[in-house]
């Protein structure tokens, strides 16, 4: 594609969206109102651990406005896990608790009245019989023997096709170590982080004359909501149909399938439609957070500055439940050898449950922790072997034709071009044998594609 | 007590789209008689630009003026099956899928542009403008409405299209982890600049510094705004936000945005940023997804140059007043 020929692509287009926004003109979930609509809130575990030994909801039956309670016996699939849809398993997830609680605020009972308030007063009312359970808040703790165990399997830990962890080898780590003159080791621990969408997480799910329900929603993935919520309330996929598309923010934190089945099945039960929308309290408090990690590196390297050897073990803190915490910790996995060429790897990263909020999708899922841990470690090298951290970043860096530690070829690599306009930008001066150093320097590299540039834009 | 001035680097790839359990994205193309191209797609805006962008790419595949191109997404009963807006793959995939239903409603277009003009397909072209005409004969040549109606009211063709993006499911070997994880892969390098006041542990962001290597740009001010938005968020990253500040003691958790710090106006550092456009091998006009990794790229920066200005080793984020000034003192204690 030849730049002449292109004419509105690589163009500052007006955004379509965006006076719709700033004028407040643009619908989102708390606008959509009905007038027979009825509110959804939840009775939340005030424990981390617990064995549910009874609920009462004859208080809350007296308020004016209630109109219904549901708990786990209404869902006709209450145990699930989100990522089903593409293969990952066992199912572990209640919609509803039914005999324990593992985390705190977890969801117990639906309560469904003609006003919000009538909701958050009956909510309040339920009578919980708890007994409180050890619980494990510690990733490494979880793992040891005499932890509270959290799964039905008997471990702490997800399971990946046989194994504790997601595993990557590549070379040989020991002959790596062999060849080092130094050895940095380094452990690192970002934290869970909220989404902080303006827009709470929501929906309102309506029922409609033929049968079906139309369910409102700010999910991320329409179809993705709709299978699942199809597969937990047991009905045909086509008896659902979801309308959304336009999200007040969500950063990964609206792909969790929380509202949509509940407030489904309170339509289904009721006739009516359910709005049940995160407070923001709730939002903070209960929704998915970012995987908090903790990552041991034990580096090999030689004294002109190569990482000849990286081992890797690293801790994903699940929280309570999966959603989709395994599958960010294999592309934890894939990345936290870094943009960089490796010979000898060896990586397990344990997926773990804790009695904590379930952690989930967060923009940069599983990549964001592998790059903060590399990056820190990139700078410890550089000062262990007395190197400029530019300069330790382009020897390093892989270009195109090496070979990842997951055994792909890497093909659109252009790393080597990142750091050095950067160290221009900031005027950072770099040695002539890293100024002549490009991504495309290898000897089976394939050849380097014409840039974009902007003289060439009209 | 000092205020220290430190810098520091990171340098980060992304993975463009979700690869591991199959990938896949449809769009569908139809021109109603208005002589208006409704591109149909199941894919979430979150405030991106996505319905922007895609757009471009759907205009620009067909040739026609952007204002001709409705996009119409949202909705399960009229939209095919999207995977979902995330893993920065949506304008990849679904640009892809609208790339391919493109090129089948442009075929039927030029057709009945043909019969019109009483010329064969392969000598047409469209000019961008809302127009097909005769390549050399810049006179002969019908409006997209004029061959709109043509095509229902004369021939009974429909212009529509139908596109698919698809990654297959390749599986993960257990044993040694060999799998695909990416369809193409973006960079970046950032470089930060920070001023830490060792007797209030605060720390101030001065200067961002970010180049970004993304494929080919669809819209470089919608570029400017992810990389803008994804600084300030990972500045939030690096120095205020936790959901569990003495993580993994659970308590403590901030309720609302009076709790929970954010950064604000007064946070925001002077920016400069670049970017390169190498294009993918597999990217709609080259793209390469690049939404998340401009949150992610900034965090490693900061926190080095934290540690470069106070000659510190802290290994976690958020970095608070707190955590800085526990590493100060870990420091002395060690001196």
């Amino acid at each position: 594609m030849s730049e002449q020929s292109l004419n509105v692509v690589g163009q500052s287009v007006l955004r379509r969206d965006g006076l719709s926004h700033v004028t407040g003109k643009t619908l989102y979930i708390d606008d959509i109102q009905f007038p027979d609509m009825l509110y959804l809130k939840m009775v939340r575990s005030p424990l981390h651990h617990a064995r549910i030994q009874g609920i009462d909801f004859s208080e809350a039956e007296k308020v004016p406005g209630f109109v219904r309670a549901f708990t786990y016996k209404d869902v006709p699939k209450n145990i699930y896990t989100i990522l089903c849809l593409i293969g990952v398993g066992p199912d572990e997830e209640p919609v509803l608790a039914e005999k324990e609680v593992l985390f705190k605020g977890e969801q117990i009972a639906a309560i469904v009245a003609q006003s919000e308030e009538a909701a958050i007063e009956a909510a309040a009312r339920v009578k919980l019989d708890l007994e409180e359970l050890p619980a494990v808040f510690d990733v490494e703790e979880a793992l040891k023997p005499g932890a509270p165990i959290l799964k039905p399997w008997g471990t702490n830990y997800f399971v990946y096709e046989g194994h504790h962890c997601r595993r990557v080898r590549f070379g040989n780590i020991e002959e790596g170590f062999a060849k080092a003159d130094f050895i940095v080791e380094g452990c690192y621990e970002p934290k869970p982080i909220e989404h902080a969408p303006l827009e709470t997480t929501g929906c309102v799910a309506k029922p409609e004359a033929n049968g079906r329900i139309t369910v409102y929603t700010n999910t991320q993935a329409l179809y993705f909501s709709m299978d699942n919520t199809a597969l937990i309330l047991q009905v045909p996929f086509n008896k659902l149909h979801f309308v959304g598309g336009t999200v007040g923010g969500a950063f990964g934190g609206k792909v969790d399938v929380i509202v949509e089945p509940i407030a489904s099945l309170a339509a289904m039960h009721t006739g009516h439609p359910v709005k049940y929308l995160y407070t923001r309290e709730e939002e903070f408090h209960v929704s998915s957070t970012r995987v908090a990690y903790r990552i041991y590196f034990k580096d090999g390297v030689t004294k002109d500055g190569r990482i000849v050897a990286r081992q890797v073990t690293s801790y994903a803190d699940s929280g309570a439940y999966n959603r989709h915490t395994p599958y960010a910790a294999t592309k934890h996995a894939a990345n936290i050898s870094g943009p960089y060429a490796i010979p000898n790897v060896h990586i397990d990263v344990h997926c773990v449950y804790t009695n904590r909020v379930p952690t989930s999708a967060m923009r940069g899922f599983g990549v964001t922790s592998a790059s903060f841990a590399t990056e820190l470690q990139m700078d410890k090298i550089a000062r262990t072997v007395g190197m400029d951290p530019y300069e330790i970043r382009l020897l390093n860096a892989y270009r195109n034709g090496d070979m990842r530690p997951y055994q792909k070829v890497v093909s659109d690599a252009t790393l080597v071009e990142v750091i050095k306009s950067a160290a221009e930008m900031v005027n950072h001066p770099l040695g002539k044998r890293f100024q002549a150093m490009t991504s495309w320097d290898r000897p089976n590299s394939p050849a380097q594609p014409e840039p974009v540039s902007a003289e060439k834009r009209s | 007590m000092a205020k220290l001035i430190g810098t520091g680097i990171s340098s980060v790839n992304y993975p463009t789209g979700m690869n591991l359990g199959g990938d896949p994205t449809q769009a569908l193309i139809h021109m109603t008689t208005t002589g208006t191209f409704v591109i149909s797609l199941a894919s979430c805006d979150l405030g991106q630009g996505l319905k922007t962008v895609l757009a471009q790419i759907g205009a620009e595949s067909l040739g026609v003026p952007i204002e001709n191109v409705l996009i119409d997404t949202g909705d399960t009963d009229t939209g095919p099956h999207c995977m979902g807006t995330f893993a920065s793959r949506t304008t990849h995939r679904a640009g892809n899928a609208i790339i391919m239903a493109a090129q089948e409603a442009r075929k039927t277009m030029l057709e009945i542009a043909a019969d019109e003009l009483e010329a064969r397909p392969e000598d047409l072209e469209t000019d961008g403008q809302g127009f097909v005409r005769v390549k050399g004969s810049p006179d002969r040549k019908i409006h997209l409405v004029n061959l709109a109606l043509a095509g229902h009211f004369k021939y009974g063709k429909t212009v529509a299209g139908r596109g698919i993006f698809f990654k297959p499911n390749l599986g993960i070997d257990p044993e040694t982890g060999k799998m695909d994880p990416d369809s193409t892969e973006a960079h970046a390098c950032v470089v930060a600049e920070v001023e830490v006041d060792t007797e209030t542990g605060d720390v101030k962001v001065l200067k961002l510094q970010s180049v970004y290597e993304i494929g080919r740009q669809v819209n470089p001010k919608l570029v400017e705004g992810q990389i803008r938005g994804g600084s300030v968020m990972g500045i939030g990253h690096a120095l205020y936000e936790c959901t569990e500040p003495y993580y993994p003691i659970p308590e403590h958790r901030p309720g609302g945005f009076f709790e929970y710090v954010l950064p604000l106006a007064p946070d925001i550092p002077q920016m400069e940023n670049r970017v390169l456009e190498f294009p993918s091998e597999n990217g709609p006009f080259g793209v390469k997804g690049f939404g998340e990794m401009t949150a992610n790229a900034p965090i490693p920066a900061i926190v080095n140059a934290i540690n470069n200005a106070l000659g510190t080793d802290i290994a976690t984020h958020p970095v608070t007043p707190e955590v800085v000034l526990w590493a100060l003192d870990a420091k002395q204690s060690k001196a």
